[in-house]
C-alpha cells in the first residue's frame, strides 16, 4: 500500500468528527433498517430484485434499444454512448444550442462519475447542486464521501462556516436554521435555471420511463422549473418491466435510509408542458462506460444488480472508521471498490480493495444479492495476475506451499525465542507472527505443536472415526484446543484421526489474491484428509472450515482447474464445523452435559465466517447455555473483531480501533467469559484483553465444553 | 385502509383529516388557511390548482376570501405560502399520495409552497405501490408524482429536518363526497 494511502487512513481514523458521526449513524442504521423491513420477507424480495436486475444485465443492449424507442415515441430525445467524453460533449451542446447560462442539478452519481460539473463550468456555464449534501460539498470544494449521504463526514459547525461565507452573515450551527438558509439560497437558483440535470434511479425499458427519488423535493423542481431536463442514466439502471418499479421501490429506500418510501418519487415518461405552454426539452442519456463489459464478465456481471442504496457502506466496519474519502472521489465503500475498478481502472482499486476485511456484513444486507466480498477477492486475484506477487510474499508462499519447510520454520520459531523481535521474514508468515502491535498481545508459538502432542494422547478403541483438521493456529499456537476437541469426540464415541500431511488451508494466500498458492494448499489437504477413512472432517476454525467446505472448490473454479474437483467436493461434503457437530451429537444423546451447573454469565462473539458463510449462530449458544452458562448478548455480537488474518498486520490502524470497540462491547455485558468458535478471533480478542489488563476470560467454545461433558449412558 | 394510511402518513409527519362532505371539507380548509395567516400578500397567499373538488362550487364566493387564488402561474406559485391540489390516490402501506402531475400547475402548487394541502377522494385509497402502478400506465401519464410526507433531509449530521426544497407541511384531507367512504 502506498504511503499516501496509509496517511489518508491514519488521518481518517483520527478524525473524531468523522468516526463519531459515522459510528453513530451505523448503529442507528442497523436498528432502523430492521424496523423498516418489518413484515417483509427480505430474502424473497432480494431474490426477485437479483433476478430482474440479472435479467437486465444479460439484455443490456435489447433493453437500451427498447427504452430508447419507447422514450423517443413519447417525445424524449435519447442519446446512447459508451464514452463519458461524448456524454459531456452532448450535454454541453444541448446547453449551448439553447443558450443555457445556468444549470441546477439534483444528485446524480453518474455525473460525478464523468466529472461533469468542472467541464460545464469551464465552458462558462454556472452549475448548482441542489441536494443539500451535494451543495455543501460543492461549496466546500470536496467530493461526496457517501453515495446517499454525500456530506456525512461534515459537522454542523463546518456547514455553518460554509453557509456563513455564502450569505455573508455569521450563522449559528442550528441545523433547522441552516436548512432554511439552503432553501432560501437555492430557491432563486431553481427559478432562474435554464436547464435541469438529474440522474435516474430506475429506467424502465418497456415504457421508456425514468424514476427519480428524493427526500428534499429538489428533483421535482429540477425536472419542473427549467425548460430543459437532461437525465443521465447509467445503463445498469435499466429494468425490463414497469411493474418491477414497485419491487425496487420496496427495497431501495428501506435499505438506503430505512424509510418506507422517499418523500418524493417521480415517474417521468416523455416531456410535459412548461408553464408558458411550450413543451419541455427532455433528453435522456443512456451511458455505458464499461457497464456492458462488466455484464460480459461472468464474475462481475453480478455487480450490475446494484440498486445504489449504499447499505454495504452503512454496515461496513471499515467504512464507519475511515469514511468515504479514503476510497476515492466518486463511488465509495464495498460496491464502490468494485465500481472504481471498472469505471475508473483496475489499478485505481489496488489500495482500496485492501480495505475489505472480508467479514461479509455487506453481503448479508445487499438488496441486489451481490457477493461483494467475493468480487473484491476477484479484484485481488486479477491484480495479482496483472502485477504478480511482491517478492517478499512470493518467498513466503513458496514456504507455505512446502509443508515440511513451513512447519519446520514454525518449530524453529518456537525455539528461537519469543517474542519475535528480529527477522522480518518470520514476522510476515501467514500465521500472523507479528511482533506486538498496538493494543494486542500475540501468543507465543507453542513449544510443542498439536501434531506432536496428538501422538501422546491415548484414545479409547472406538468404532467410528473422524478426521480432525487443526489449521495452523490450533496446531502451532493453541494445541490445547485440539486436545479438548479430541476429549469431546472420544466421549461421543468417535476416535479422532490426525492426518499428518495436512497443511495451511490456503486462506491467507487466497485472501491476498494468490490463488495458485491456495490451490496447491488445497490439493495437499485433499490428499491428506481423504487418505483416512472417517465419517467427518471436523475443524474448530471457521476460516479453515470455509476453506475446506467452499473455497477449495471455488479456487479451482477461478483457476479453471478440474483435476481435483470431485475430491474437493467429496471433502466439502464431509466437512463440518465443531459446534454444529457437537450440537448434533448432544441432540442425538451421544454427548451429555453435567447436570445443574451454574457457570455464571457468558457472552458470545460471532465469528464472521461461522455466522455469514457457514450460517451457524445458535448451535454454540445453545451448547453453552445447556452446559450451565447464562448468556448475556453483547451489542454488535456479530461485528468483526478486526482480525481478518493478515489484515491486522497490514492495516493495524484500522484493526486496532475495531478491536477496541469489540472489547468495550464485551466488557459492557458484565460477563466474566467471552466465548467464540474461531482461534483467530481468540488470538485477536485475548490479545486485546491482555493489553487492556481486563480479567475477562477469552475462550474457544471447544475449551469451555470439554470441561462440562460426560460420557453418555449410551 | 384509511386507518393504516393515517398511521403511516402521520408517521412521516403528514397531517390527516377526513370529511364526509365537500362543504365540511371546505369549511375546514378556509378555517385552516385563515388560522395560518392567509392574506393577499406575497408569502401569505394560497394557490388552488384545478381539480374536481372545485366542480359545482361557486368560485366567486371563494374568490372573495382574501389571498385565495385560482390562477396558477410560475410567478404566483413562487410566492404562495399555500398550495392546494387534489391528489388522485393514496397508498395505505406507505402513507403516500399519488397524482397524475403531467399538468405543470399541479406540480407548481405542490412543490414550491410551504404548506401543501392535498384533497383526496376517499375511494382513491389503494393498498400499495403495485396496486397504483397497475392502475396508472405511463402511456397516459407523463409525470406520475408520488408524495410521502413533507420535504425532509438528514444531510447535516444525520439530523432529520423537515422542509428543504419542498413543502414543510403536508395536510391531507379525505373527502367522501368525491367518492367512497371509510
Amino acid at each position: 500500500m502506498g504511503n499516501e494511502f496509509k496517511e489518508s487512513i491514519t488521518k481518517a481514523v483520527n478524525n473524531a468528527n468523522l468516526t463519531g458521526a459515522l459510528g453513530k449513524f451505523s448503529e442507528a442504521y442497523k436498528v432502523n433498517r430492521a424496523k423498516a423491513y418489518e413484515g417483509i420477507d427480505f430474502e424473497e424480495l432480494r431474490g426477485r430484485i437479483a433476478e430482474l436486475k440479472s435479467y437486465a444485465a444479460s439484455h443490456l443492449d435489447e433493453l437500451s434499444e427498447q427504452f430508447a424507442s419507447k422514450a423517443e415515441s413519447s417525445g424524449a430525445k435519447v442519446f446512447r454512448t459508451n464514452d463519458p467524453a461524448k456524454v459531456r460533449e452532448y450535454i454541453l451542446k444541448v446547453a449551448q444550442d439553447n443558450n443555457v447560462k445556468t444549470v441546477v442539478k439534483s444528485k446524480s452519481m453518474a455525473t460525478e462519475e464523468i466529472h461533469l460539473n468542472p467541464y460545464l463550468e469551464k465552458a462558462g456555464i454556472e452549475v448548482g447542486e441542489t441536494d443539500l449534501g451535494e451543495w455543501i460539498i460543492q461549496l466546500a470544494g470536496q467530493t461526496p464521501s457517501h453515495m446517499v449521504m454525500p456530506a456525512i463526514h461534515m459537522t454542523k459547525e463546518e456547514v455553518s462556516d460554509l453557509f456563513s461565507k455564502e450569505v455573508n452573515e455569521r450563522l449559528t450551527s442550528d441545523i433547522p436554521r441552516l436548512v432554511k438558509v439552503a432553501r432560501e439560497q437555492l430557491r432563486p437558483a431553481f427559478l432562474a435555471a435554464d436547464m435541469g440535470i438529474s440522474g435516474g434511479n430506475i429506467a424502465v425499458a418497456e415504457t421508456g420511463s425514468i424514476v427519480l427519488m428524493t427526500n428534499e423535493g429538489n428533483a421535482r423542481l429540477v425536472t419542473s422549473l427549467p425548460k430543459i431536463h437532461i437525465a443521465l442514466v447509467g445503463i445498469e439502471k435499466l429494468i425490463e418491466k414497469y411493474a418491477d418499479v414497485a419491487t425496487i421501490l420496496k427495497a431501495l429506500p428501506r435499505s438506503a435510509t430505512a424509510q418506507l418510501l422517499t418523500s418524493y418519487v417521480s415517474i417521468i415518461t416523455g416531456p410535459t408542458p412548461n408553464p408558458d405552454g411550450s413543451m419541455k426539452g427532455l433528453h435522456i442519456i443512456l451511458m455505458d462506460n464499461r457497464r456492458s463489459e462488466m455484464a460480459a464478465d461472468p464474475k462481475f456481471k453480478q455487480a450490475l444488480q446494484c440498486i445504489r442504496c449504499a447499505s454495504c457502506l452503512n454496515v461496513c466496519p471499515i467504512f464507519r472508521l475511515v469514511g468515504g474519502h479514503v476510497f476515492g472521489k466518486v463511488y465509495t465503500g464495498g460496491i464502490g471498490t468494485i465500481l472504481t475498478a471498472w469505471f475508473d481502472e483496475l489499478k485505481k482499486s489496488e489500495d482500496i480493495q485492501g480495505l475489505c476485511i472480508q467479514c461479509g456484513a455487506c453481503k448479508d444486507v445487499c438488496p441486489g444479492k451481490i457477493d461483494i466480498p467475493d468480487l473484491i477477492m476477484e479484484i485481488r486475484r486479477r491484480l495479482v495476475l496483472e502485477q504478480g506477487v511482491p517478492l517478499l510474499q512470493k518467498t513466503i508462499y513458496a514456504v507455505v506451499n512446502n509443508r515440511k519447510l513451513f512447519h519446520g520454520m514454525l518449530r524453529a520459531a518456537s525455539v528461537a525465542g519469543k517474542p519475535f523481535t528480529s527477522g522480518k521474514f518470520i514476522r510476515h508468515l501467514p500465521l500472523f507472527l507479528a511482533d506486538l502491535t498496538d493494543g494486542r498481545s500475540l501468543p507465543a508459538i507453542a513449544a510443542e505443536p498439536f501434531r506432536d502432542r496428538f501422538k501422546k494422547i491415548i484414545q479409547p478403541k472406538l468404532k467410528e472415526r473422524v478426521a480432525f483438521y487443526a489449521g495452523c493456529l490450533i496446531d502451532f499456537a493453541y494445541p490445547e484446543m485440539g486436545e479438548s476437541l479430541v476429549r469431546i469426540l472420544n466421549k461421543a464415541g468417535y476416535e479422532v484421526l490426525f492426518p499428518e500431511d495436512q497443511t495451511c488451508c490456503g486462506a491467507p494466500a487466497r485472501y491476498n489474491g494468490a490463488y495458485e498458492v491456495a490451490a496447491n494448499n488445497a490439493v495437499d489437504n485433499i490428499k491428506a484428509l481423504l487418505s483416512v477413512d472417517a465419517t467427518y472432517v471436523i475443524s474448530a476454525c471457521p476460516t479453515c472450515t470455509v476453506a475446506l467446505a467452499h473455497e477449495f472448490i471455488s479456487t479451482f473454479e477461478s483457476l479453471g482447474q478440474t483435476e481435483w474437483m470431485s475430491e474437493a467436493r467429496e471433502l466439502a461434503n464431509k466437512t463440518i464445523d465443531f459446534s454444529t457437530l457437537v450440537k448434533k451429537l448432544v441432540d442425538e444423546g451421544r454427548l451429555t452435559m453435567k447436570e445443574g451447573q451454574k457457570l455464571g454469565k457468558i457472552t458470545y462473539h460471532d465469528s464472521c465466517h461461522l455466522k455469514r458463510t457457514l450460517k451457524v449462530t445458535e448451535q454454540p449458544r445453545e451448547l453453552l447455555q445447556r452446559a450451565g452458562y447464562e448468556l448475556a448478548e453483547m451489542f454488535e455480537c456479530d461485528t468483526c473483531c478486526g482480525m481478518g488474518g493478515s489484515y491486522s498486520l497490514k492495516l493495524p490502524e484500522i484493526s486496532a480501533p475495531i478491536l477496541q470497540r469489540k472489547l468495550k462491547n464485551i466488557k459492557d455485558t458484565g460477563a466474566s467469559t467471552v466465548a467464540m468458535d474461531c482461534p483467530g478471533c481468540v488470538m485477536q480478542i485475548r490479545g486485546g484483553m491482555d493489553q487492556d489488563g481486563t480479567l475477562i476470560k477469552v475462550r474457544h467454545t471447544v475449551e469451555l465444553l470439554a470441561e462440562q461433558l460426560i460420557i453418555s449412558s449410551q | 385502509m384509511y386507518e393504516q394510511f393515517k398511521i403511516r402518513a402521520e408517521g412521516v409527519s403528514a397531517e390527516v383529516y377526513h370529511y364526509a362532505t365537500k362543504e365540511a371539507a371546505l369549511d375546514f380548509l378556509i378555517g385552516f388557511l385563515q388560522g395560518e395567516g392567509l392574506a393577499d400578500t406575497p408569502q401569505a397567499c394560497a394557490l388552488w390548482a384545478e381539480c374536481s373538488f372545485l366542480d359545482n362550487l361557486d368560485r366567486n364566493v371563494l374568490k372573495r376570501v382574501p389571498g385565495l387564488k385560482f390562477v396558477v402561474t410560475r410567478e404566483l406559485a413562487a410566492e404562495a405560502r399555500f398550495g392546494i391540489s387534489q391528489m388522485d390516490w393514496a397508498l395505505a402501506d406507505t402513507g403516500s399520495l399519488a397524482q397524475n402531475s403531467s399538468a405543470i400547475e399541479q406540480r407548481l402548487v405542490s412543490s414550491l409552497s410551504s404548506i401543501h394541502i392535498a384533497i383526496v377522494p376517499t375511494n382513491g385509497i389503494l393498498p400499495d405501490m403495485p396496486a397504483l402502478l397497475s392502475r396508472v400506465h405511463p402511456g397516459d401519464c407523463a409525470y406520475l408524482a408520488i408524495i410521502t410526507g413533507p420535504s425532509r433531509t438528514a444531510d447535516i449530521e444525520r439530523v432529520l429536518t423537515i422542509g428543504v426544497h419542498g413543502p414543510e407541511r403536508l395536510v391531507i384531507v379525505f373527502v367522501d363526497e368525491l367518492g367512497g367512504t371509510i
